[in-house]
């Protein structure tokens, strides 16, 4: 048994040398070294910021393709199987490469900041999340280069995905780069959840949680739950692929459905993982510019909670065709009509804000407040899909197209871009252009309204979705080509935002430690801020630290100026689940390679089993061990300390 | 805008879309009266701002706290209940009466959904009076039609917007439909699960004709085909007996395969290939020498019958009414 290391941390103020202090002891190594081995958790941010941002455009050329394919009746630029090739890898590079991902970017960037901590409870861990996914992206996208992209749309449908009627490698690209990529998401789940309950700054007791906090932590404890079913999923079918087992062949006793049971009740959670940190992105950003504090933030936070609980019981409304009893069908339309009322709080708290605030227009507020509006006719024609008969005629035809991508670009690309302009002055200290910002909220706005809103009729008037071309039945054509042209301003205006951000990079304007007089902790910081972001550990006394003075609080004041030194090594400080009391001294790790090593094992041994070249993949195995076992190689400097109360 | 044949928001001709219909017609006008309200809220609450700071100056507005405005959410739920509770209700009983197939039908339809054309099975307790034909359904007006679907290869959905949502056809189990035509008239049914690369091209036509018509219909369907009668004719019989018939069946022929539509009523249909070209003889010997061209994918090979072939093989289809 070690001793343990009793020590009270220094309580003092910040002063340059203990800044120089901890910046020797907190910055990445230069060159190629820190960037091959960094456990930053801003640079890892930006890095999925980044890849993710690649991804949705090369998903979005992807979607305009297609979208020129089916600009008229019966063309033929694309083959059936380029079309099919496309249309799904578009699915999987959007919602499983662009939508998660950008998402565990900005929460990666910001948790910490908004916390008060000086990282993520496991920097090593992060670092690993992300070669994980750049890796699993890679190794996908390699598949769809070599024309042997997934052709099974992103839900991928047995018995089609089977080796009887699809031969190639497109199936076992997929299915073992998904099992790949679950690893990413779920490493990246655990670190979320443990860094909520573990390493916030004294006195951010939950109630005080930013409700981005509250949306990624409710995500990831649905991802914990339900990225296993998919892995799981995925992985059966390479087996029945690769060696003829029968999890999924009626021949042999296998059941079609249960892969869309284990697909879809992984898929719907999913869904809200991907829109509830989003939506905290809007009701965090939002108040900003209206002047006051989030109406309902009580209420905000609990229906989060709420809509991922309901959201485990409606998977089956995505099966309401499949011939399931009545009654099953009855219990999931039920839930999938009540899931609308914890939405609608949000809904009505963003709403109440502006009208009881006093709305500042700014880019970000754009993106923001127009969400609103994207987010409820993505919902109301969710409500609909909801009702089992109407669902009957409305399912797998345009309204559900029309619908996902309501809730997909409404619900994600909105507040994702509105969260880029809000926080893009804190990653690089300077603003984005706000009159190119215009231009780009409106051409984006206009562009995915013109493509999107008429393709609801599209549906109604019966076209099916996953078509590689169509007769023009009743106006298909003539909505199909409206369709096509706003999908063309939307990507303008993608283009604009990306012009803007490259632009703003070296032009923006200098934007100062708090731009927008925002009321949270990432704001009293620097910008961009210093690598062990706060000097001495901040303690947190409202839900707006940096508006008390306005606002005032019930208790006393937030102390950002004075605090926990922790200067003696790389340390934040461990606080307790609920009401964040001060635990204990976390040290924390350094710059690694063993995170990329462990991808880089990862890798080769999915391409061994991709290639059924077995010994590669037994050396990915041996990769993976000896870099694990260099990751947990006891060092001193790692030892915890025992409380920390002060 | 002309009425789709596949729209389901205009016209309903069977018993179940006629139920369906105006639940979708209540879910949607709430839909666009919600997103108005919102929209036009969200405008109201926008324009309320402080309009002398279009430059966006954030930092120069002060911070309030404003009114506590819970009620706006308590408000807002209490309103949106209603029609969800109304939904909800109006869902549960539409379900509980268009969802399970009626216990005695008037007829059974036995429907394999394939890759990607759908076989049609009559059933009968008669087996002289069961047969199989291809894409083209017919049903008596009026009549309970049970269906039941099977997919003999991947999962495929079976729709017909004007009479009846989708119920998949799905490897290994029997889902069990229903239509009921209320009116006479062709109606265009369409796969509508993803199934491969010609899901595109996977529609059939129901058409519902007053039972003395039907009966007609079944009748010359249930004859075999008819021997040739010219000399060309005969070429074609032996021609599609040897060729046609590795795949497909003439009944009273030797061409006696099931992997691919029955054709001996294939003149009898009004299209080609589950809805992808009209039937007529022009557009039949395109399919026959080309259909690699007309549906890429597909499961017919390409013929490279001589011209000769091709007229002795047209000629010998065109007698099979």
């Amino acid at each position: 048994m070690r001793q343990p290391d009793f020590r009270t941390p220094v309580i003092g103020a910040d002063s340059v040398s203990h800044e120089a202090r901890l910046l020797s002891l907190w910055e990445t190594s230069p060159g190629l070294k820190g960037f091959l081995a960094t456990v930053d958790h801003k640079q890892i941010g930006i890095r999925y910021i980044v890849t993710a941002f690649i991804f949705l455009a090369i998903g979005g050329l992807e979607a305009l393709v297609m979208r020129m394919q089916l600009a008229g009746p019966n063309l033929s630029l694309l083959t059936p199987e380029q079309y099919n090739q496309l249309f799904s890898t578009h699915g999987m590079t959007m919602i499983f490469l662009y939508a998660s991902p950008i998402l565990s970017g900005f929460a990666n960037y910001l948790w910490p900041l908004l916390l008060g901590s000086r990282d993520m409870a496991f920097p090593r861990l992060n670092a690993l999340g992300y070669w994980i996914y750049l890796a699993s992206g890679l190794f996908l996208y390699a598949g769809f280069l070599t024309g042997n992209g997934p052709n099974d749309g992103w839900f991928n449908y047995v018995p089609y995905a089977s080796r009887d009627f699809n031969p190639g490698l497109n199936e076992d690209f997929y299915a073992l780069g998904m099992v790949f990529l679950g690893i990413s998401t779920t490493v990246g789940a655990a670190n979320f959840v443990v860094t909520a309950f573990r390493t916030r700054a004294p006195g951010m007791s939950v109630n005080r949680l930013p409700i981005l906090v509250w949306g990624t932590l409710t995500a990831s404890i649905a991802n914990l739950i339900v990225v296993p079913a998919v892995s799981l999923a995925f992985f059966l079918l390479w087996m029945d692929r690769q060696f003829g087992t029968h999890f999924f062949d009626p021949a042999g006793g296998g059941q079609p459905l249960l892969w869309q049971h284990l697909f879809w009740i992984f898929g719907h959670p999913w869904v809200y993982a991907i829109v509830l940190p989003a939506m905290g992105m809007v009701s965090d950003g939002l108040p900003v510019f209206c002047r006051r504090p989030l109406v309902g933030y009580s209420l905000v936070a609990l229906s989060t909670v709420a809509t991922m609980i309901l959201g485990f019981g409606v998977w089956v409304h995505h099966m309401f065709a499949t011939g399931l009893p009545a009654l099953g069908l009855a219990f999931f339309s039920g839930a999938s009509i009540v899931i609308t009322l914890p939405s609608a709080v949000a809904v009505f708290a963003w709403l109440a804000t502006i009208w009881l605030g006093k709305p500042v227009i700014t880019t970000a507020f754009l993106f923001f407040s127009s969400m609103i509006l994207l987010f409820v006719i993505g919902g109301v024609s969710g409500f609909m899909t909801a009702s089992v008969p109407v669902d009957w005629q409305l399912t797998d035809t345009y309204f559900v197209v029309a619908h996902l991508h309501y809730v997909l670009i409404g619900i994600n690309v909105f507040p994702v871009v509105g969260a880029t302009y809000f926080w893009f002055p804190k990653m690089t200290g300077r603003k984005l252009d706000e009159r190119l910002g215009r231009w780009n909220f409106w051409t984006m706005f206009l562009g995915f309204n013109i493509a999107f809103l008429p393709m609801h009729l599209t549906g109604l008037l019966g076209m099916p979705r996953r078509v590689y071309t169509y007769n023009d039945y009743g106006g298909w054509q003539a909505l199909n080509l409206i369709t096509s042209i706003g999908s063309l301003v939307l990507a303008i205006g993608v283009l604009l935002f990306f012009i803007n951000v490259i632009r703003s990079l070296r032009l923006g304007a200098p934007a100062g430690k708090n731009p927008w007089d925002a009321p949270t902790l990432e704001w009293s910081v620097s910008s961009p801020p210093p690598p062990y972001n706060f000097a001495v550990i901040p303690t947190v006394a409202s839900r707006h630290p940096l508006w008390e003075g306005r606002l005032g609080t019930d208790g006393g004041l937030s102390s950002l100026d004075r605090g926990m030194l922790l200067d003696s090594g790389k340390e934040t400080i461990g606080t307790s689940a609920l009401d964040a009391e001060p635990d204990m001294v976390l040290e924390m790790p350094g710059d690694s390679f063993a995170p990329l090593a462990l991808a880089v094992g990862l890798a080769v041994t999915f391409v061994g089993l991709l290639l059924r070249t077995w010994p590669a993949a037994g050396a990915g195995g041996v990769i993976v061990a000896l870099a694990i076992l260099a990751w947990l190689w006891p060092r001193r400097e790692l030892r915890e300390r025992e409380p920390a109360h002060g | 805008m002309t009425a789709s044949p596949l729209g389901y928001l205009g016209h309903a001709a069977g018993v179940r879309a006629q139920a369906i219909l105006p639940l979708t017609w209540f879910t949607l006008s709430v839909s666009i009266v919600v997103c108005l309200i919102i929209g036009a809220m969200l405008w109201a609450a926008v324009r309320r701002g402080p309009r002398n700071n279009a430059g966006g100056d954030v930092a120069s507005v002060a911070v309030e706290r404003g009114p506590n405005g819970t009620r706006w959410i308590s408000v807002g739920l209490a309103v949106s209940a209603v029609p969800l509770a109304i939904t909800l209700i109006w869902t549960m009983i539409t379900l509980a009466a268009i969802a399970g197939p009626p216990s005695n039908p008037d007829l059974v339809l036995d429907i394999t959904a394939r890759q990607w054309w759908w076989e049609v099975q009559y059933d009968s307790p008669q087996p002289s009076e069961q047969f199989t034909t291809a894409n083209e359904i017919h049903i008596p007006v009026g009549a309970r039609v049970l269906v039941r679907l099977h997919a003999s290869d991947v999962i495929h959905s079976f729709w017909v917007p004007a009479l009846s949502g989708k119920t998949d056809a799905i490897p290994g189990q029997t889902n069990a439909t229903w239509i009921q035509a209320g009116a006479a008239g062709r109606y265009l049914g369409q796969c509508s699960e993803y199934c491969g690369y010609q899901h595109a091209h996977m529609a059939f036509e129901v058409v519902a004709e007053p039972q003395a018509e039907f009966d007609r219909w079944r009748a010359s369907q249930l004859a075999s085909a008819a021997a040739p009668s010219t000399d060309s004719q005969s070429r074609g019989q032996a021609l599609v007996e040897y060729r046609c018939g590795l795949c497909h069946r003439v009944r009273g022929t030797d061409a006696g395969a099931v992997m691919a539509p029955d054709l001996t009523h294939v003149m009898s249909r009004r299209t080609l290939a589950a809805g992808t070209l009209l039937n007529n003889p022009g557009n039949l010997a395109g399919w026959i020498e080309n259909p690699q061209a007309l549906k890429p994918g597909n499961q017919m090979p390409n013929q490279f019958l001589s011209a000769k072939q091709l007229s002795d093989t047209l000629a010998y289809l065109e007698t099979l009414k």
